[in-house]
């Protein structure tokens, strides 16, 4: 029995042609660079950048792609509110820094956009990169900040008692997108 | 003055094995009839005792009423008006003031200071050594005859066995004990609470039970030498029960006393009430508050004295090493020992006049103690079992430091007589 | 998640005596990205900017608040150092008084080192502000336990089953007592050696072995923590000499030789080399001495993140507005 309170809005299919096209939109927008940093946000941003630099790997291998992953739970606006992680994730970049280069943040859903604002704050205490593009598969909209996606795979307005997740088969065993709550109807 | 005639009461004087409902009347100061149905003479005042215990006056032969020095904690006339409270005709005033009692101008200021605070009587001491030093005796003949009613340093000990020794011997002119705390200092190193699992774990410095029972032993081996009395203060180790007991039984005179803290409280005390469980000597273990109750009943301990330690509330306010030690307990003693003691079936009613009255004045040479015509009419009047909360904001005392606030107590005084006049009385519904 | 969420420390640090094995590991777990923070080019997270913290030591020690100070610093925290000598309290200024005075300046933190056992408690008990115990007399010294946790975690993986030994003068230390705690929560085995004088009484009820001997405690161990032989415990009259000490508790090359395995040497420091620790152990390759000093920042970074918190209460309601 289906579970009426979650709705698929992507396929493990849809998915893959999405992010296959946005990793042609990388290389598009990277064009004259030598070399590109994609750095994923906790967690499930990190899957998502590391099947992105494959894909464009494999398409342009004299492209050179590094990647990183950035935990954002040290650099968030709303601790007091949450209350502390105990388990804060690792930040790691690519050795030889994001100084100069053209860095891509990858994250699964673009909100409110609180996330992007601390992985910029984060990313400005390792370095200074050429250019920083922010790279998400869905824009659910909601934002509360000033930021806009440069690459989006989809856009899936959700109402604001709805959650959009993103699953990914590391984390959740398959690929896809679901509506969790609210009525996209 | 007004006769008083206590109509009803169960009279209870182990002086005369008296223990029956009977009718006491009080004129001039003194006892002058126990009988049946008394009449009541012209004037005088009618007291309903029935279902209430009338007893000789009960003595605490052990506070500190901080006069001179520590006015702030306690005064003579506060301390003798919360003994008042407590259901207590005298006290017994220790001398570790500041300066200490050790001459016989400050030990007649305590006497008069005591006349003059219309509550409990007020005995004084003198310190067996010039300044509670330890190395010289100070002039006892001369506080004795200023109204030193014993000599002691209490609050340090004579750690020099010669010097004791001769205290013992010099006493025996006056016929007056020395009264001890026991303490090796070398022993105690500036402990804080017993030693043991509680102590290492919160890491404070213990005081070994070995502290008090060497400095017992050794006492009581001079006390045997010397023939002088010894009385020993607060024992609060079973070693020091069983030392005492022995020395009883060849024949050594002594007297002894357990404090209600000593058999209402452990060491884990300390953990739950903090600074307020701090005293000198420390609670104890399990085995040694049992033992202290069991001397208690069989008489080793023949004495309950309260130890009553005032300090002011900030002082208390502090880290537990850095606290002072003592306790308050003049207002809670009898409730404490009516339930920790008779409430248990530990020792019956009579029992308990004995070590809180008769033994006192007897320890002590003092006068009281008994309801024989003719002796002072100084008695007490309690409840037996009225369950009431101890609350330390309503304590006569200047100072509020105990761990037994909140405690649910059975047994309280209702009224405290001395010399045939009303110096307390309850507040009755 | 992997971990419990929950309140996970309370208001205060006081102890380990006194923490659940699910939050110690919860400690550790939290401490170790922010091992890496120390690594970075810019060694500063924002976490928490605008708390003020002020480091109350009434007893010296340079090396705890220095580490302190790292993790609060490292943390965006605002910091104020306080010691006993040039303040109020070489006036005469009681504990209870100094705890007014910080409350009324409306800090978010204290962490206190005194003389006095049990005065963190005294001072956290009286203020709303988070209190951490950086070491109160002889009782708990809760982060140097903490940090000696996580570097032993860090060398086997693991706690639980080890046998670990600690050494000296357990009676006057507050970090063989926090040591002892976090130890046995997380399932070691946990002995104690050194001379009786230098044992508290009825350390075993406590839940440790103890060792008369040693060579025994050697023969024992996994890992020996060896406390430091504070010297003014000879004019106390504990030790004869520290030549004595040396000779019979002292680790020594030989003795550890002798055993014919590893066994991993922590410190807590500052070492007296050539009385209870043989320099030629401390900077041998079992010993783990630095690796300590330099856990001891993360872990102190993780007390302090995990306590500066808001009520996890609140964190479900709050999700929906947040970022992600």
């Amino acid at each position: 029995m289906a579970d009426p309170q979650r709705k698929t809005m992507m396929t493990a299919a849809t998915v893959e042609q999405t992010l296959a096209r946005m990793a042609g939109e990388i290389v598009e927008q990277a064009a004259g660079a030598e070399s590109l940093v994609l750095v994923g946000i906790h967690r499930r941003g990190v899957h998502l950048a590391t099947w992105l630099a494959g894909s464009i790997q494999g398409s342009h291998p004299d492209l050179g792609i590094a990647t990183g992953t950035l935990d954002i739970t040290l650099y968030r606006d709303d601790l007091m509110t949450v209350g502390p992680r105990p388990v804060v994730g690792p930040t790691r970049l690519p050795t030889g820094g994001i100084d100069g280069r053209l860095v891509v943040i990858v994250d699964d859903v673009l909100y409110t956009g609180r996330t992007v604002r601390a992985a910029l704050d984060e990313l400005a205490d390792f370095g200074r990169p050429r250019r920083t593009l922010l790279c998400v598969l869905v824009d659910r909209g909601g934002r509360e900040l000033p930021i806009q996606p440069d690459i989006v795979g989809e856009m899936i307005p959700a109402p604001p008692g709805g959650r959009v997740e993103v699953l990914v088969p590391e984390i959740d065993g398959n690929l896809g997108v679901v509506l969790v709550g609210g009525s996209a109807d | 003055m007004r006769p008083v005639l206590i109509r009803g009461g169960r009279v209870i004087d182990p002086s005369q094995r008296m223990d029956a409902t009977l009718d006491l009347l009080l004129h001039g100061g003194a006892v002058v009839e126990i009988g049946e149905r008394l009449d009541a003479p012209e004037g005088a005042e009618v007291f309903d005792a029935a279902g209430l215990v009338v007893c000789p006056g009960l003595i605490d032969v052990h506070v500190h009423l901080r006069e001179p020095g520590g006015e702030h904690k306690e005064t003579i006339a506060s301390g003798a008006r919360a003994a008042a409270a407590g259901g207590f005709t005298a006290v017994v005033a220790m001398p570790n003031t500041s300066p200490p009692i050790d001459n016989p101008a400050s030990v007649g200021f305590v006497r008069s200071e005591g006349m003059r605070a219309g509550g409990a009587r007020v005995y004084p001491t003198g310190a067996i050594t010039v300044g509670q030093k330890g190395e010289q005796l100070a002039e006892i003949g001369e506080m004795f005859a200023a109204g030193a009613v014993a000599v002691t340093d209490d609050g340090r000990p004579v750690m020099n066995a010669g010097v004791m020794r001769l205290a013992l011997e010099y006493v025996q002119t006056f016929d007056i004990p020395v009264a001890v705390h026991e303490e090796d200092l070398a022993l105690s190193r500036g402990g804080s609470m017993n030693e043991g699992v509680i102590a290492s774990r919160l890491g404070l410095t213990g005081i070994p039970n070995a502290a008090e029972d060497v400095m017992i032993a050794r006492d009581l081996m001079l006390a045997e030498l010397t023939g002088g009395r010894l009385h020993v203060q607060h024992v609060s180790t079973r070693g020091g029960v069983e030392l005492i007991r022995a020395a009883k039984a060849r024949g050594i005179r002594v007297s002894a006393e357990a404090t209600p803290h000593h058999f209402a409280l452990t060491d884990q005390a300390v953990e739950r009430y903090g600074t307020q469980a701090k005293m000198n000597p420390p609670l104890r273990s399990e085995a040694d508050r049992a033992a202290v109750v069991e001397g208690v009943r069989d008489g080793t301990l023949d004495v309950i004295a309260t130890d009553h330690a005032p300090h002011h509330y900030d002082e208390k306010e502090q880290a537990f090493e850095d606290a002072p030690n003592g306790i308050i307990g003049l207002e809670t003693a009898l409730g404490l020992a009516l339930t920790e003691l008779v409430g248990r079936g530990v020792i019956d009613l009579p029992t308990l006049v004995e070590r809180m009255s008769c033994a006192p004045a007897r320890a002590l040479s003092l006068p009281g103690g008994t309801l024989r015509l003719g002796s002072p009419a100084d008695v007490t009047v309690f409840h037996p079992d009225e369950e009431w909360t101890v609350d330390p904001a309503k304590s006569l005392s200047l100072s509020r430091n105990t761990p037994f606030r909140g405690w649910k107590l059975r047994g309280r005084p209702v009224r405290t007589l001395v010399e045939g006049r009303t110096v307390w009385a309850a507040e009755r519904p | 998640m992997a971990h419990p969420a929950g309140p996970y420390l309370g208001k205060d640090l006081l102890g380990l005596e006194e923490l659940s094995a699910e939050q110690i590991t919860a400690i550790l777990d939290t401490a170790e990205p922010f091992k890496e923070i120390s690594e970075r080019p810019i060694k500063k997270v924002p976490v928490l900017r605008g708390k003020t913290i002020v480091n109350a030591f009434f007893e010296n020690s340079t090396r705890t608040r220095i580490s302190f100070e790292f993790a609060e610093k490292r943390l965006s925290a605002d910091t104020v150092n306080f010691s006993a000598s040039g303040s109020s309290v070489s006036k005469g200024e009681t504990l209870v008084d100094t705890a007014k005075n910080l409350e009324a300046m409306r800090i978010d933190m204290v962490v206190i080192r005194h003389g006095a056992s049990g005065s963190a408690r005294f001072l956290a008990e009286r203020i709303d502000s988070n209190v951490v115990n950086a070491g109160d007399g002889r009782h708990e010294h809760p982060t140097q336990g903490l940090l000696d946790l996580l570097t032993i975690r860090d060398h086997f993986r693991r706690i639980a089953g080890l046998k670990v030994c600690i050494t000296g003068d357990i009676l006057h230390s507050r970090v063989a007592r926090s040591n002892l705690w976090g130890l046995r929560k997380l399932g070691a085995e946990v002995a104690v050696c050194g001379p009786r004088t230098l044992l508290p009484r009825d350390v075993e009820e406590m839940g440790v072995t103890v060792f008369r001997r040693i060579e025994d405690a050697i023969e024992w161990a996994d890992v020996l923590n060896v406390l430091r032989l504070q010297l003014e415990r000879m004019q106390g009259g504990f030790v004869p000499s520290l030549r004595e000490y040396n000779r019979v508790f002292g680790v020594t090359r030989a003795r550890l030789d002798r055993a014919g395995r590893d066994i991993l040497i922590l410190h807590p420091g500052p070492m007296n080399r050539g009385v209870e620790i043989d320099s030629d152990v401390a900077d041998g390759p079992h010993s783990v001495i630095l690796q300590q000093v330099t856990n001891g920042v993360a872990i102190r970074m993780a007390v302090l993140y995990l306590l500066a918190g808001g009520a996890p209460e609140r964190a479900e309601a709050a999700k929906t507005g947040g970022g992600e």
